[in-house]
């Protein structure tokens, strides 16, 4: 699982076969509560493409530089999200700077990328998987754009889910939820591929 | 011991305080000036996001009052209260709009008005539209899935037991949306002050219109007739009301055969929407 298939591989797994989304099950906050239009769906992939990327590396490498020299291995979750939160933060800042629109379509869930436990989880995993930086950089990109690919394809169904005729007490977001369970038992499809 | 401590200490805190100044230069890299009455003039506003200020949401819309290019009067859910606050925030005089309200153009419910077909789509009045313009016989009338009641941000528009669509003037601001949004264009924005309306929009003639609807409107012109102010006209084979001259008295409600003029008897409208 060296060099080039290696990275291919990761970058696979987490895309697809391990989406964060819809098979570890993490980041169900922003999934949900973004997902209504496409466009801020794609808004929100980019932010936490962003986030994720920059977090991974930044975490293993405060993990190799400072906490494991340091033999402070169990302080590795404050440390991350302190990272993380300081990322966040930047990318709040650039967005309300750059892209105000898109600012103020993501609304709360902008800073609640903070506490989205995908950003946490690929940080943590990669360094529980063992990775060098640049299978840590590529599995970080690969869980944000496979957090992108459910996004949007959930935010899809959503707006196909409005103009449909849906029993009463199963409305707006009974529904979302089914069908992202759906949507989770059909990438199941993928398991067994890596 | 004191180094199990000290090194966490010492690494955490070191990590703080490296993003804390990358934060802080960024911050004046990326600072937006905002002005802060912007802020103050957007927590008074009702903040439906309703649009029917003409901005797409409430921000918007504060950001232009604060600037003073838009009166804080143009937002048509503000109450009085908060309007009087806004005025007082800024330092200008602020004048009430005009109280508008949605008005539903269409007596064609289930008992007057016969069904060509069993609409079994997907349940929104412009998909149904688009299917040979609609379950109801009346190409004119309402559609009765109530897109508009969807769209209302305010939950003003229920479906009346006949099966058509109708206001709660109470809860309704007059933003537009529901006019907007109805592809049959049957629901009408006016100010609330009018009393009388025409309930009617087909532009059928006389014999059509009653073999389709009960309510519906047989041109037949007795309103325009008997208008004492001579407000009435008619044009398309529909009466038209020219609000300069109408007092809202009543008499074509009254003369009409087919009860195609609506009249609203709410007393004591009040200006504002609080």
């Amino acid at each position: 699982m060296e060099g080039f298939t290696g990275i291919l591989l990761i970058l696979l797994s987490s895309i697809l076969v391990n989406n964060f989304v819809l098979s570890r099950i993490l980041g169900i906050c922003p999934f949900l509560g973004v997902s209504k239009r496409v466009e801020t769906a794609v808004g929100m992939g980019f932010a936490v493409t962003f986030v994720m990327a920059l977090a991974s590396v930044i975490c293993w490498i405060v993990q190799k530089a400072i906490l494991d020299p340091l033999n402070i291995g169990y302080m590795q979750t404050i440390a991350f999200i302190l990272v993380i939160a300081a990322l966040v933060q930047l990318v709040e800042m650039a967005l309300q700077k750059m892209v105000p629109s898109l600012y103020q379509a993501l609304g709360i869930y902008l800073p609640l990328i903070t506490t989205n436990c995908a950003v946490l989880g690929v940080a943590i995993l990669n360094i529980d998987e063992g990775y060098n930086l640049i299978q840590t950089l590529v599995n970080g990109i690969g869980g944000a754009l496979g957090f992108m690919l459910a996004i949007v394809l959930f935010a899809g169904i959503r707006e196909r889910l409005e103009l449909a005729r849906i029993p009463e007490p199963l409305k707006d977001f009974p529904i979302a939820l089914i069908s992202a369970g759906l949507m989770s038992l059909a990438f199941l499809g993928f398991q067994g591929i890596v | 011991m004191l180094d199990a401590i000290l090194w966490p200490l010492i690494a955490l805190g070191g990590i703080g305080l490296v993003l804390g100044l990358g934060l802080a230069i960024a911050s004046k890299i990326f600072e937006v000036k905002v002005d802060p009455k912007v802020e103050q003039v957007r927590e008074l506003l009702p903040g439906a996001n309703c649009g029917g200020c003409g901005f797409p949401g409430c921000d918007g819309f504060a950001k232009a009052v604060a600037a003073g290019e838009r009166e804080a009067g143009a937002c048509v859910a503000l109450s009085c209260d908060n309007l009087a606050a806004i005025g007082a925030l800024l330092g200008v005089d602020t004048t009430p709009s005009e109280p508008k309200v949605a008005r539903v153009r269409c007596h064609g419910d289930s008992e007057n008005c016969i069904s060509k077909y069993t609409y079994t789509g997907i349940h929104d009045c412009r998909a149904a539209a688009m299917l040979a313009g609609g379950p109801s016989a009346c190409a004119f009338g309402c559609v009765g899935l109530l897109t508009c009641g969807k769209a209302c941000p305010f939950g003003a528009i229920y479906l009346s037991d006949k099966g058509i669509a109708a206001v709660d003037e109470s809860l309704c601001t007059g933003c537009g949306r529901c006019e907007a949004i109805c592809p049959k264009h049957v629901i009408t924005v006016m100010p609330k002050s009018r009393r009388v309306f025409v309930a009617c929009r087909t532009n059928e003639k006389g014999k059509a219109a009653a073999a389709i609807c009960k309510a519906g409107c047989i041109a037949c012109g007795l309103c325009a007739k008997k208008c004492p102010e001579g407000a009435i006209t008619m044009k398309d084979n529909l009466p038209v009301i020219d609000y300069e001259k109408c007092t809202g008295c009543g008499v074509c409600v009254s003369v009409c055969p087919k009860g195609s003029i609506a009249i609203n008897d709410e007393k004591n409208v009040n200006i504002c929407a609080g």
